[in-house]
């Protein structure tokens, strides 16, 4: 882990190690970097130094510490949906929805929670059915999922059928789900991840099936689909923070620190931005662009 | 060791995309460009995988009893036309696989799509239930909407309309830039804990 260690530099310590690197032969020379640094992205790159700064400090000072997290209604129901679902020998569905592949940060969020719903599943002795739009991703969640069966002594409740790809089309993968929930008629129904157009239609399938639903997701659009259409929803960064919130990890919690220290900071920038628009001083808004 | 390489060539190239962004230089755009067919590349192998996946798992559903297996031999029949009508008459226009494309796949999905209308007014109906203070905010504010976009609205006051403006330019974009600025925050944070090697998703282990 990335400063957890005094000895030797790790693995984690050395692409910070890089950019400080390269962030010191272009800042101090501008005269010299013309030719080839994108000038007009300085306040971009400010603000990758701010944010990647605000969560690695975070992470340092939260070594051996305890954070409270403010209670999350939907990542507290989750063992109340698993639970649901085996008292009714039903299996738990889980989508990572169509509109993200793995690089996508809200994919990788998501199949953090989906460790975590394994390992409570495996406890349980409940299947979990994981239909996939994405083949890298159906990939990575086949080796999550057997690790977590793994981790919770229940190997041999894994079954391959059951974490697979289905197809790349959209609708065909909303209908494939469908389909898929109304023959299985899974207990509860977990929509964590990008969602687009199929985003209602897999909520709502999912209640007509009387499934309980958690939903997350980084659209905007979507998420007022899923505020009147599932029980439990995890808005905005709600999603980023479930993670650390199930894992208890310190250091995953540090940098949930990290994100709430930057919030502190864009409401600071906000707040000054206003004041000075209002004394009719735009340096601040032109330096944004 | 076999764990700490791919998170060492993770960073790497997490700082390079990074870094590529300021860089104007040719060399870096060009690397940059073999870094996306790359990404093509992997994702037309997996692809592969993923498809065989869907055969195997197909098959296996009908050798089992039970209604999947008639789905799974209409699945793999599909499959077959299509692979045997694009290696057999190509997919230019007029060959049969567009046809298909056109006249089969085509309507499935606009069937499909067409039942958003149904799930939209089911979940409004749930939603729009006024059963707490936030609810009634809700349901208010959504009439107030239904209200100022019909002819209606503007003949019961030319008010309904401008306040219908002032509901979605100002308090429905303020939250929305609120939740934007959470999201962009969590992805960033994710994205600086994959490059630390603290976020080991990718990797299939749940981050372990």
């Amino acid at each position: 882990m990335i400063l957890r260690h005094g000895k030797m530099p790790q693995v984690s310590s050395v692409p910070f190690a890089l950019l400080l690197i390269f962030f010191a032969l272009i800042l101090p020379s501008e005269a010299a970097a013309a030719d080839w640094y994108a000038a007009e992205r300085t306040p971009e790159l400010a603000a990758v130094i701010i944010c990647a700064a605000a969560v690695l400090v975070s992470v340092y000072l939260a070594r051996g510490r305890r954070f409270y997290v403010r209670p999350l209604p939907g990542v507290q129901a989750i063992d109340d949906a698993l639970g649901r679902a085996t008292e009714m020998g039903a299996p738990v569905m889980y989508l990572t929805g169509w509109g993200g592949d793995l690089a996508r940060p809200t994919t990788m969020a998501s199949l953090t929670i989906l460790s975590h719903v394994a390992r409570r599943t495996a406890a349980f002795g409940t299947p979990i059915l994981f239909p996939s739009h994405d083949p890298v991703v159906a990939s990575a969640a086949q080796d999550t999922i057997q690790q977590g069966y793994a981790a919770g002594k229940r190997p041999e409740l894994y079954n391959s059928s059951d974490v697979a790809f289905v197809t790349q089309s959209q609708l065909g993968y909303a209908a494939a789900v469908d389909g898929i929930m109304s023959r299985r008629k899974p207990g509860a129904v977990f929509l964590l991840g990008s969602f687009e157009g199929e985003a209602l239609i897999l909520a709502e399938t999912a209640h007509n099936v009387g499934a309980v639903q958690i939903s997350g997701t980084d659209s905007t659009i979507q998420l007022s689909f899923f505020l009147v259409a599932c029980d439990y929803t995890l808005i905005g960064e709600e999603l980023f923070a479930a993670s650390g919130y199930l894992s208890g990890d310190p250091l995953i919690l540090g940098a949930v620190r990290g994100q709430d220290i930057l919030k502190i900071i864009i409401v600071a920038v906000l707040l000054i931005g206003t004041v000075l628009g209002l004394l009719q001083i735009h340096v601040f808004a032109e330096w944004f662009g | 060791m076999l764990r700490k390489i791919p998170v060492m060539v993770c960073a790497v190239c997490g700082v390079f995309m990074a870094a590529q962004y300021f860089i104007v230089s040719g060399p870096v755009s060009q690397l940059y460009g073999t870094v996306l067919d790359w990404m093509q590349i992997i994702f037309v192998c997996a692809l592969l995988v993923g498809i065989l996946h869907v055969i195997t798992r197909q098959i296996k559903n009908i050798s089992r009893p039970g209604p999947e297996r008639w789905y799974a031999m209409i699945a793999l029949f599909g499959i077959a036309l299509m692979v045997v009508l694009g290696f057999g008459w190509g997919i230019s226009r007029g060959s049969p696989f567009l046809w298909v494309f056109d006249h089969v796949q085509a309507p499935m999905q606009t069937t499909v799509f067409s039942l958003l209308a149904f799930y939209v007014a089911s979940a409004a109906y749930r939603g729009f239930r006024a059963r707490h203070a936030e609810s009634a905010v809700l349901v208010l504010a959504a009439l107030i909407v239904l209200l100022g976009r019909v002819p209606v609205g503007e003949i019961i006051s030319p008010y309904v309309p401008q306040t219908v403006s002032w509901v979605l330019n100002v308090p429905a974009v303020a939250a929305k830039r609120a939740i934007l600025i959470g999201i962009g925050l969590g992805m960033t944070a994710t994205a600086i804990k994959v490059i630390a090697g603290m976020e080991r998703t990718y990797l299939g282990s749940g981050g372990r």
